[in-house]
């Protein structure tokens, strides 16, 4: 099955494909953004931010995609609509963005997690022979950067820090591992074979632990679902939070 | 009027709008302006480009590009957005630059590496501490007031200070 979907068999890439990309973006963005007013200190709570503000920029991107592809199908829909009129079922972001933020050493581990993914993917993706993926692909790995540098040094500073960070971030590892290989699971709406990126992946990870003097963890189950719809029971709550406004009135503007 | 003149107008009113977030740059200093057009109907086209895809400015600068023109008469305004070749700070004029240091923000100095993993904690290399010179400063944050900022500290004068990114 993997080698049908690779880029460079020309495969169009879907609005499944894009919705996946875009959901990720938001969903993440919304969880971090949670820390907006209460990080641990008054930078960090500004690098986080900041790091939601791209995940809301790329998935706007994203989802402008996705509605012009969809648009063109005959089903008139907005980015809009995309965002705040779909249900559960219909999301296609990862479970790991998801999960609850927890404390700081868990949403540090799961950026860190995320963003060495991420850019990887959009490696892979200014490859692409769609123009349009290239341009939003070239965008946004110059933010991703970042996002990487920033949650690496952190990882490295929690887990090479005190006896209370390093348990918190043994623990983060023990909770969030098993939602890592997802990332790396093929699935009908792929527009690549994201199986390719799962060894670059793991280098990096395995660099950045080694430098935190933490122990890479053992194989353990992965839960996945995500791309096809199946959640936590987590993302529920998010939707209700983040729709309520458009569910509740309609179109309104601001 | 013919078509140059008319492009030639709008160019001059451009040249007055200004970033919201660092109001002593232009939106031309700063690189965001693509391209002035006119299309077969004799409406202006205008094309800018995002810094950071999530930064809130880019309404409002779109917003105030139309108001700016409609001040002057010029109503019927399409604003593109483009997104490829994508922004870099290498997009920012040199006077930008000086009026930025002058306005207190170190300006971008050269082009960061893109290789995963090969840049944890490296620090983009800054300029002289836009108050008092000194080139003794250290990074407090790497993300600072808007997307394109980080926070540094000089350590001669004790001041804080933001710096344009490299991007």
């Amino acid at each position: 099955m993997s080698a049908s979907i690779q880029i460079e068999n020309k495969i169009t890439v879907t609005s499944d494909y894009l919705l996946h990309l875009a959901d990720t973006a938001l969903i993440l963005g919304q969880r971090q953004a949670e820390w907006c007013g209460h990080g641990p200190v008054l930078e960090q709570d500004i690098a986080i931010t900041n790091i939601t503000l791209d995940l809301i920029g790329q998935a706007r991107l994203w989802y402008q995609y996705a509605a012009d592809k969809l648009s063109n199908e005959g089903k008139s829909v907005t980015e809009d609509d995309l965002a705040f009129l779909r249900d559960e079922r219909s999301f296609k972001n990862f479970l790991i963005t998801e999960l609850p933020k927890g404390d700081w050493a868990r949403t540090i581990l799961r950026q860190f997690f995320f963003s060495a993914y991420q850019f990887l993917l959009l490696e892979k993706l200014i490859q692409s022979d769609d123009e349009r993926v290239v341009a939003i692909a070239e965008k946004t790995m110059k933010e991703v950067r970042y996002h990487v540098k920033w949650s690496s040094e952190w990882v490295i500073r929690l887990g090479d820090g005190t006896e209370e960070s390093r348990m918190r971030i043994l623990k983060a590892m023990e909770e969030l591992w098993m939602y890592t290989g997802e990332f790396f699971e093929a699935d009908p709406i792929d527009y690549l074979d994201v199986s390719v990126l799962r060894s670059a992946w793991l280098e990096h990870v395995q660099t950045v632990l080694q430098e935190a003097t933490l122990p890479m963890p053992a194989d353990v189950f992965q839960q996945t679902g995500g791309k096809c719809g199946i959640h936590t029971e987590h993302l529920g709550y998010i939707l209700a939070e983040m729709q309520h406004l458009q569910r509740v009135h309609p179109g309104a503007q601001w | 009027m013919d078509n140059n003149n008319i492009l030639r107008q709008v160019n001059a009113l451009l040249d007055q709008v200004t970033d919201p977030e660092i109001p002593v740059l232009t939106i031309r200093d700063l690189g965001i302006v693509r391209d002035v057009q006119l299309d077969q109907d004799g409406r202006v086209e205008v094309s800018i480009t995002p810094t950071y895809t999530g930064c809130p400015a880019m309404d409002v600068i779109a917003f105030d590009i139309r108001l700016k023109l409609a001040e002057a008469g010029c109503k019927d305004v399409q604003i593109k957005q483009v997104l490829q070749p994508s922004w870099t700070t290498d997009w920012m004029s040199e006077s930008g630059k000086e009026k930025l240091k002058a306005y207190g923000i170190a300006p971008p100095e050269k082009k960061s590496s893109s290789r995963i993993g090969r840049m944890l904690f490296e620090e983009d290399a800054v300029s002289a501490c836009p108050r008092c010179g000194s080139s003794d400063t250290v990074l407090l944050s790497n993300f600072g007031s808007t997307a394109c900022k980080a926070l540094y500290q000089c350590q001669q004068c004790k001041e804080p200070f933001d710096h344009f990114k490299c991007h």
